[in-house]
Order: C-alpha cells, then structure tokens, then sequence
C-alpha cells in the first residue's frame, strides 16, 4: 500500500474522530478517555504481527512479547473500567 | 509485509464498531451499549488475527496476553474513582510504551530505522514518560519549575530530531530513545497541578497518535483508523480544557502560572457563617444550586452530598441541581463519574452554559471544595491571571455558601473576592464533615 493511500486514511479518520468525539456529552468525558485507551490497544494486532515475523526466540520476539502484555492490560483496563463507569450512569428505569 | 485480504475486511469492521462505540457515548442511555460495540470490534479484531496468522510461540503470546488481561481487569475493578485520572494516565503510558515496543521490534528486524517505523515510537515514547510524571503528580508528588526548564526542553527537542535526520542506525535507535524519553519527562515535569486535565487529554492524544504511527509502518488500517479517533479525542479534550481554563498548550507546559495577583483581600472581612444557617436557609429554598470541584473529590464528600440533596429533596421539597465546570478535578468529567457513583441521577447534573441562567432565580448556593471556578475577576478584572476563564455565576444566587478548609487563594494563587461578598458565609472545614454536620440539622 502506497503511503499516500495510507495517509488519506489517516486524515479522513481524524475528521470522522472529530466529529464523532464533538457529540459526546461532557458527562461522559471520563468514560470517553477510557474507551479510547481501550481501543488503542488495537495495537495488540501490530505486536502479534511482529512476533510473527520473528525468527525464534530473539529480542524482536521479546519486545513483541511484552507489547502484547502492555496492548492487552490497556484493552482490559479500558473497556472493565468504562463498563464500571457506564453502569454508575444508568438510571433506575433503565434495563 | 503480511497482507492478507480477508483481515483487512475485518479490520475495518473492527474500526467500524469503535467510530460506533465513541458515538455511543453521546448520551449516558446508549453509552453501555457503545463500550459493547467496542469490546465486539477488539475481540473480532484479535481472534481473526490470531487464526489467520502463522505464530509459532502460541503459548508465549496465550500467556502474556492472558497475564495482562487479568491484571487490567483487577486493577479496572480496584482503583477507587477518586483515583480514575491516575488509573487514565496509567493506561495512557502503557498505550505509548506498546507503541514504543512494536516500534523497536520492527526497527530490530530492518537493522536501521525510517521516518515511517520511528514516528511512532517517538510519539510513543513522549506518551509513555509523560504519563509517568502526570502519574506521580496526580499522586501528589510536588515537583517545581526550575529556570533552565524551557532551555532543557528545546536543547532536549532539538537532539531528537537533529539526531533523526543525520543517523538511521540500528545503535542510533537507542539514543534517539533514550532522549525523547528525557525529553517526555521535562516537558510534563513543570506542569502544575490544576493544568492536570489539560496534560492528561494530550497524553491521551499522543498514546492514539503513537498507534496511528505504528500503524503506517505496518501499512495496517486498523491501527491507522483507531490511533487517528484515539488522536482526535485527545485532541478535542485537550482543546475543551484549555478554553474552560483560558489558557493554551503553549502556556500549560511552558509558562509558570502566574501568581502574582492578590486582589486587595487584606482588611476584608469574610462572614462566617454555621451549620446550622445552611441547614435553616436551604431547608427554607425554594432552589439549591450545588457546585462541587476537586476539594469534594479529596474529601470524598460524594456520597453525603447526595444524602443531603435527596432529604432537601424529600423532606423539604427543594429543587437541588449540581453545577459542574469543565474544569472542576483533576480529568475531564471527573466530577460526573464521581456524582454517578453516590447516585445522583445525571439529570439533575448540569454543564457551565445550563445552568448559569439559574443562579440568579436560586435562594442558596452550595460551593463545595471549589474556588476558581467562581470566581467573579474572571469576569471584571483584565489584569487577573483569571481574566476571560469562563465561571458559574455563584454571586447571583440569595446566599452562597462556601466549604473550605480556610480562606486561601485557589490553585491560580488569586484571592476570590467573593468570600468578602456580604451574600457569603463561609462554611469553614472539611467538604465531608460539613456536609455530614448539616445533615444532622435537617
């Protein structure tokens, strides 16, 4: 893929982001924080790409290794604590 | 680099669902079901990577994985929401290291480094040990401006890119490192405590700026696609806080706060006032306009303001709203996570352009563990380091009470003259006690 291509995507995604994010209710810009570090450790795919491409057990592996420990600990961490958060916010009436 | 088309579709469905989970977040009744489409899209995005793609160490990325996923899980059900901006800049810094460490893994296997593999890592890296100082100072840890601070800051960004445009070797990989995470550490260091949710939400950005970089240099989409949210997110907070502080990234981390201003408060006499006035006058309102900051949050007051709202509520039949500034604690919504935790009901929670009109129809309001946020030089005095921030308009209501520990000024360092207004009593101790002790006369 051509880096043009790539940062095409990157710009119309930080557009999408905008205005997504603008419609986000105050309220909930804790929670929006948390979701976000969350889906950041979408990252986990690059680490798991990387420890593919490694040849045996070797610092490339290594790094790998540990980048999928810290991408997961942010995915669990951001999605449990926003789930915590998000429930504090239901109502009685809400199933 | 691997590419495989049946992936890439799902990539982008998984960056579908997580555009779908931060919308979620438009209202607290669809925002449950948003952080499920974001768990949907990470598990889809994972579980497909991890069939299709050729591992040997199965068991080394099971294990690890699983590790981390149990530690985030207790650590996301322990931390107590008072803590939650320490908790956010942890997982801020853990978001930049992973970046840093796919970064450097890539630049070992090429043995030499390009703009498209180091970018993230650099971005990365200023995530990671910015977050470490934010961390440690959301702790409470005092760390001061010393003089050199800005000179160490260029000196610091200088070697960094001087450094990236003259050498793309392997060995070079290491100092170029080791000085962006120098250069993390300075620029945060002098960062004062009130500016916290200004660097939070830029670290916030950093950490989904470092994904997007890691992502170009894999030519992944997804990781493009969701550092770039990530990114925009940050972004708009930090832009958010800023205006609700008037103040610019520029000044949050390089200027000191000024603090020079004190407003004439010598000779002034601030009215106390008792416990047993704010029990009589709120019970006798019509209208009660609580406005809590970072003081309520310390005390842990949370749970007896609701107390007192509900029997003011109940008993006396008042109408009590909480008033909350964007700025109010230490991250953005703070505050609302905290007022959602004593079960306040979030409709009865109003942002700054809501309720202002209010306070000049409301008979008490009730400023607990906040100072700058209403502080009327904001609005009157131009030379005031406060001059143009946006407040709530306190002084318009009947009476106003403040909790405080005593008269001093706020993080500003400005003296607010509305302790001296003769519509103001000064509660003086703690958030909670106070709270607590106008319960009892209820």
């Amino acid at each position: 893929m051509t880096i043009l291509f790539l940062i095409t995507i990157f710009i119309l995604s930080c557009f999408i982001g905008y205005f997504v994010v603008q419609g986000v209710t105050p309220a909930l810009h804790s929670p929006l924080m948390s979701v976000s570090n969350a889906i950041s450790g979408i990252v986990i795919i690059g680490a798991l790409m990387t420890a593919a491409l490694a040849e045996g057990w070797n610092n490339e592996e290594i790094l790998s290794l540990l980048a999928i420990f810290f991408a997961s600990l942010n995915i669990f961490g951001g999605f449990v604590v926003s789930y915590r958060m998000l429930e504090l916010f239901k109502k009685k009436d809400d199933k | 680099m691997i590419e495989y088309k049946g992936l890439y579709i799902i990539y982008l469905i998984s960056a579908i669902f997580f555009i779908l989970a931060i919308k979620g977040l438009a209202s607290p009744k669809t925002a449950r079901r948003g952080n499920d489409f974001g768990i949907f899209g990470m598990a889809l995005a994972v579980l497909a990577t991890l069939l299709v793609l050729p591992t040997r160490n199965d068991l080394g990325i099971l294990l690890a994985g699983g590790m981390a996923a149990a530690l985030g899980t207790f650590m996301a059900n322990k931390v107590k929401l008072t803590n939650l901006p320490q908790m956010i800049a942890f997982l801020n810094g853990v978001g930049g290291l992973s970046s840093v460490l796919i970064g450097m893994a890539q630049i070992l296997r090429q043995m030499t480094y390009s703009l498209d593999a180091i970018i993230g890592v650099v971005i990365g890296c200023i995530a990671f040990s910015g977050s470490i100082v934010a961390f440690f100072k959301l702790q409470g840890v005092k760390i001061n401006r010393f003089p050199l601070m800005n000179f160490l800051n260029a000196v610091l960004f200088l070697a960094v890119w001087v450094h990236f445009a003259l050498y793309h070797k392997m060995q070079d990989a290491y100092l170029l490192l080791a000085a962006t995470f120098l250069f993390g550490i300075s620029i945060t260091l002098p960062v004062g405590g009130a500016d916290m949710p200004i660097v939070i939400s830029v670290l916030n950005a950093f950490s989904g700026f470092a994904a997007s970089g890691i992502g170009f240099s894999l030519s992944n989409v997804a990781l493009i696609i969701t550092g770039a949210l990530v990114g925009a997110s940050g972004t708009i907070l930090a832009v958010v806080m800023t205006k609700a502080m008037n103040r610019s990234v520029i000044e949050v981390f390089f200027k000191a706060v000024k603090t020079s201003a004190t407003n004439g408060a010598a000779g002034k006499v601030a009215h106390a006032g008792s416990v047993e006035d704010a029990a009589f006058l709120m019970q006798n309102a019509n209208r009660v306009i609580i406005v809590p900051g970072y003081g309520m949050a310390a005390a842990g007051a949370q749970h007896a303001l609701k107390s007192m709202a509900s029997l003011l509520e109940d008993k006396y039949h008042v109408e009590v709203k909480f008033a909350i500034h964007p700025v109010a604690g230490r991250m953005p919504g703070h505050m609302n996570v905290l007022l959602a935790e004593a079960k306040v009901d979030y409709d009865k929670v109003f942002s700054l352009e809501e309720i202002n009109p209010d306070f000049e129809t409301a008979d008490v309001a009730y400023v607990i563990g906040a100072n700058d946020i209403t502080n009327p030089l904001a609005k009157t005095d131009p030379s005031s380091p406060l001059y143009g921030m946006p407040i709530l308009e306190v002084s318009k209501a009947k009476t106003v009470f403040f909790v405080k520990r005593s008269l001093g000024a706020g993080y500003s360092g400005v003296d607010n003259p509305l302790f001296f207004a003769d519509n103001t009593l000064m509660l003086y101790g703690d958030a909670k006690t106070v709270t607590q002790e106008i319960i009892s006369m209820l």
